[in-house]
């Protein structure tokens, strides 16, 4: 693509002047999140994933700093600290829970050396059954429970995903980013721009689903296509793209995970065998509701009907008279507007940082491959099946390594039975 | 502005420690994916397997060094057989994705608590285990010349380094002109052409994915050995995402590629780093635009912009030929 | 076999090998070099190929013809090993090799080629050629780094590639990369490069698909050649002119199944192959209507 000497001079105008809005945008952001110094954080958690409230942590370090935090509903702590230096944190064992104890009793004490300011540090804690144990049967329910908020979560954003390679062949690295862009974008308009939780969400969504689908396509994927440039390199671009936009989200809003200035901590409820939180309820269900809507629209909606006819031949498709182009924008816009509500769901429980996008992508990609490349229903089965898997398999595995045994059950199914659960028995190879 | 410390800075990195790691890193990508067409986004992996069992096996288990390093070469073979054995009958895609998650999978094992006596958790392993072959070194008062500057350290493993990247580029280039890089080439090409003239293409795969891996093992050894520590976030899908910048900056499938890459990536990523927290400490940049913290992310916004370009408008890379890219149906 | 003397070519040993044979579907041949026996190959409800039993007369040329979909090229790709089928089996030279791996088949002597011709772009000609030799010490990795070892048989085969390249003129493009060859060049080429494999049964996939008619001519000439030189050619095809110029013996496929086979001028006027092409209301002979 030969550019004319007035088009370089226009994009490199564009280019700068986008990166004083955003340099300037950052300094807004930072300096309305006051984040001077580092912060030690942890998560309070017993086997079965459930956070454990009340829990006392001490902390002592340089200069005489010395200060005491219980760990809130969801079992999280933070103490802000403003100097380097090694820090004694010590978990008062005589507060927690009965039937609950750690793992061992030595590590009751972490030695942390904070080397510089202006990170988060996690400090971690391990809980095991003490004198009481959690039965199996309540665990697994819980689990299966938690199993399906995560499958939920991961089918909202790998759903996107599909219908982008189902319609255009790109196997999208930046998909992650659009969570972290719902997330974000959810911070900003709550805890920057002041409005309630409530009004942030949808404004948040509307917006992504414009930047991350309609631009995303209009300026970056369509140029792409219309030079004819092979699936690889599409490929590479969007892993580059993924690094830069990251990166761009770093710039802007730090390196620390953001919470949100309403829900942070929230106490669950008791409803049967399982302990859910009401926002959990009450995000799952919107979840689930748009998952049923991008469901419908596929299969009864003209638009939707037309994008699954280009996922299945796109030269027939637009043969027959369908504007392929505009399938393809709405597949975007649809794609991202879901991807940044699976963010926003997992901000509302965790908050969100710029590597969120990284951290779910494999997962997204494990639940589409495990579901079926490219079909229909393939990414909403995978994801259920991954997101269930992973908190069941912490029956057995520890907790921190629950990704790992979804990734092995990956490696598996692709031994097994390459095209997925829903695949076609086609030579995948 | 201090020019001459800042061509001081850029061109020390341009020949030193990390451009020598990312450009072993790469030549092994080069085989996988120059040579080979495999897409083998788990690079990461072999250089944790090979950096992970030089600190380990020297420090938990006192192995002497040169044991540990060819128990670090045998171990990254044994992840290539368990990468290759699943997927290399299957299509190129799935590959991609089985070498993501083995290489997240390493990663998340090798910062575990529950592994934290063997591999160091989230903190890694810190020790003398390099002791050995830091013994070996003539040059202990390092260089300091106007255009390089290397402390003692630091020297034997640069000179050391280009040693050991000159051995394999020599290898890898026998091998790549051989009638076995031929068939490598031909596989990257069409596999059932190649299937249909009597060769064996999944073996030949394997082989070509062993090789590339050991390769990236030995990066994994200077990465380890230069600094005597291993940290488990350092070998996450970004460090294979900027070996593939290295090797597509280059031009792939060209033997010598991965270096020149190398030295051009981390000359502009130092010189710019250099540049703009100088100018920044100077004044010349408000600091509302670009605060002092921030220099180190724009390198990397850099970087994927970087890729994205090239990929875009150069995919051949500097030393590539455009007609050979050209002639690909596929890419 | 007799061998060819002065007066007689294979052709007419081919011919007389085959004379006195019953025009039937799946007749014995007096000395077969395939042998396939209630092949069977589905596609979720549908029946891609149902052979109940099939011999291909070594030294002869045979065509396999059938209108578009009755499942040549799926044979073809399961007797080579390319697709896996659901029932059957068949032996090549005696030998059982019904899932035997495609490269597998390939070394024993059976060899094919594409209908979309596979011509590997960014490799050199001679590198195409080069490639396809079979015993390449330099291909195993444990000589490859050791130049010396393979030298010697590297040269020995580029001259071997070099005569292959010369017969089928196409030795001036010996340095260009195959890319930049036209269609009918590229089909050249691929047939070249299954010779060096030396192989003894050449299986072509519609080699005259998209061939010029001045470039038909030449191949032909060339697959004729094969035949005199001892190999046994099965081809695919849809040019009705190929098929009654050279081939010895026509087998009809139709919707999975084999229809017909016998010698070309007598398969023509089968009727039950005219059905299969046109339909079952027709009572032209295949020639008369071929426009």
């Amino acid at each position: 693509m030969k550019l004319g000497k007035t088009q370089f001079v226009r994009n490199i105008a564009l280019g700068l002047a986008s990166f004083f809005l955003i340099s300037g945008f950052s300094t807004w952001v930072a300096s309305s999140a006051a984040a001077a110094g580092s912060t030690l954080v942890g998560e309070i958690k017993d086997v079965a994933s459930t956070p454990l409230s009340g829990v006392r942590i001490d902390v002592t370090g340089p200069n005489g700093f010395a200060t005491q935090v219980t760990s809130d509903a969801m079992g999280k702590w933070q103490v802000e600290v403003t100097s380097t230096g090694i820090y004694d944190v010590t978990l008062d064992q005589s507060s927690l829970p009965s039937g609950q104890a750690l793992t061992d009793v030595t590590k009751a004490t972490r030695k942390i050396n904070v080397l510089m300011l202006g990170t988060a540090i996690t400090v971690l804690f391990l809980i095991g059954p003490g004198a009481e144990k959690t039965p199996i049967l309540d665990q697994s329910v819980q689990l299966l429970a938690d199993g399906l908020v995560l499958g939920i979560i991961i089918a909202l954003a790998a759903l996107g995903l599909n219908l982008v390679f189902g319609t255009t062949g790109l196997t999208n690295f930046a998909h992650g980013e659009l969570l972290t862009l719902g997330g974000l974008l959810t911070y900003f308009f709550s805890a920057i721009a002041g409005l309630p939780v409530f009004a942030a969400i949808p404004i948040a969504v509307a917006l992504s689903a414009f930047i991350g689908g309609y631009l995303q396509d209009r300026l970056l994927w369509k140029p792409l296509r219309k030079r004819g440039t092979g699936l690889i390199a599409m490929l590479v671009v969007s892993i580059g793209f993924a690094i830069f936009i990251r990166y761009v989200f770093l710039f802007i809003f730090g390196g620390f995970t953001r919470q949100l200035p309403q829900f942070a901590g929230q106490a669950g409820l008791e409803i049967g065998l399982v302990s859910i939180t009401p926002k959990s309820i009450i995000s799952t269900s919107v979840g689930l509701l748009l998952l049923a809507g991008a469901t419908f629209w596929l299969l009864r909606s003209k638009m939707g009907k037309a994008s699954r006819a280009v996922a299945d031949n796109p030269a027939l498709a637009a043969a027959s008279g369908i504007e392929v182009e505009a399938v393809i924008r709405s597949v975007w816009i649809l794609g991202a507007l879901l991807a940044a509500f699976a963010g926003i769901m997992v901000t509302l429980n965790q908050g969100v940082s710029f590597l969120m996008g990284q951290d779910m992508l494999l997962l997204i990609f494990a639940a589409v491959t495990l579901g079926g490349l490219g079909t229909a229903y393939g990414a909403l089965v995978g994801s259920l099946v991954i997101g269930v898997l992973i908190q069941l398999s912490t029956l057995i595995i520890p907790t921190e390594l629950k990704y790992v045994g979804a990734l092995l059950i990956l490696i598996i199914i692709l031994l097994v039975r390459p095209q997925g659960i829903l695949g076609r028995k086609e030579r995948v190879g | 502005m201090d020019f001459i410390f800042i061509a001081q800075q850029s061109f020390s990195a341009a020949l030193g420690v990390n451009t020598i790691i990312f450009a072993l890193a790469a030549i092994g990508l080069n085989m996988h994916f120059g040579y080979t067409g495999l897409l083998n986004f788990g690079q990461a992996g072999f250089l944790a397997v090979g950096a992970y069992s030089v600190a380990t096996l020297v420090v938990s288990f006192n192995f002497p060094l040169w044991a540990a390093l060819l128990a670090g070469i045998f171990n990254s073979v044994i992840l290539a057989l368990l990468l290759g054995l699943p997927t290399l009958r299957l299509r190129a895609d799935y590959l991609a994705i089985v070498t993501i998650a083995a290489a997240e999978i390493i990663r998340q094992i090798a910062r575990s608590a529950t592994f934290n006596e063997y591999l160091g958790g989230s903190d890694g392993i810190t020790g003398k285990f390099g002791k050995d072959f830091f013994a070996l070194n003539p040059f202990k008062s390092g260089l300091n010349t106007p255009f390089l500057r290397y402390n003692g350290n630091d020297l034997w493993v640069v000179i050391t380094g280009w040693a050991l990247v000159i051995v394999v580029l020599f290898v890898m280039w026998l091998l790549v002109r051989s009638p076995w890089g031929r068939v490598l080439k031909s596989i990257r090409e069409d596999e059932e052409a190649v299937r249909s003239l009597g060769k064996n293409v999944y073996l030949y795969k394997m082989q070509s994915l062993i090789i590339g891996g050991i390769v990236g093992s030995f990066a994994g050894f200077v990465y380890a050995l230069s600094r005597q520590s291993v940290q488990p976030d350092n070998y996450g899908t970004a460090l294979t995402f900027f070996a593939y910048t290295v090797l597509i900056l280059g031009g792939a499938a060209r033997v010598f590629a991965p270096i020149a890459g190398s030295i051009i990536f981390w000359f502009l990523l130092v010189f710019i780093e250099q540049m703009l927290r100088q100018a920044v400490s100077a004044g010349y940049i408000p600091e509302w635009l670009i605060g002092v913290n921030q220099v180190g992310q724009i390198r990397f916004m850099l970087v994927g912009l970087g890729l994205m370009m090239l990929m875009i408008f150069r995919p051949q890379g500097i030393f590539g030929d455009r007609k050979e890219l050209a002639l690909d149906a596929r890419a | 076999m007799p061998a060819p003397s002065q007066n007689t070519s294979r052709r007419d040993i081919a011919l007389a090998a085959l004379a006195g044979i019953t025009p039937t579907p799946g007749v014995s041949k007096p000395d077969p070099i395939i042998v396939a026996d209630h092949v069977v190959r589905k596609f979720g409800g549908l029946t891609a190929v149902n052979v109940s039993h099939l011999e291909i007369q070594r030294g002869a040329i045979t065509a396999l013809i059938g209108p578009n979909g009755a499942g040549k090229t799926t044979f073809f790709n399961l007797l080579t090993g390319f697709d896996q089928v659901d029932e059957g089996s068949w032996s090549f030279n005696g030998v059982k090799i019904s899932g035997t791996p495609p490269h597998k088949v390939a070394r024993m002597g059976m060899v094919r080629t594409f209908q979309l011709t596979k011509a590997l772009y960014r490799l050199t000609v001679i590198d195409n050629m080069r490639l396809a030799a079979t015993n390449q010490k330099g291909e195993s990795i444990l000589r490859a780094a050791l130049p010396f070892l393979w030298n010697a048989q590297e040269k020995a085969t580029t001259a071997r590639s070099e005569e292959l390249l010369t017969r089928f003129k196409l030795i001036d493009k010996r340095d260009d990369f195959a890319a930049a060859l036209s269609g009918g060049q590229r089909k050249l080429l691929e047939m070249a490069r299954a010779l060096m494999v030396e192989p003894e049964l050449v299986m072509l996939d519609e080699p005259m698909a998209g061939v010029n008619p001045a470039l038909k001519q030449s191949l032909l000439g060339h697959i004729k050649d094969l035949r005199e030189e001892g190999m046994t050619v099965l081809f695919v095809e849809h040019d009705m002119d190929m098929v009654r110029d050279i081939s010895d013996w026509v087998i009809v496929m139709a919707q999975g199944v084999i229809v017909a086979e016998g010698p070309p001028n007598i398969v023509m006027r089968d009727k039950a192959v005219i059905d299969a092409y046109l339909g079952a209301h027709h009572d032209s002979t295949l020639e008369q209507d071929r426009g």
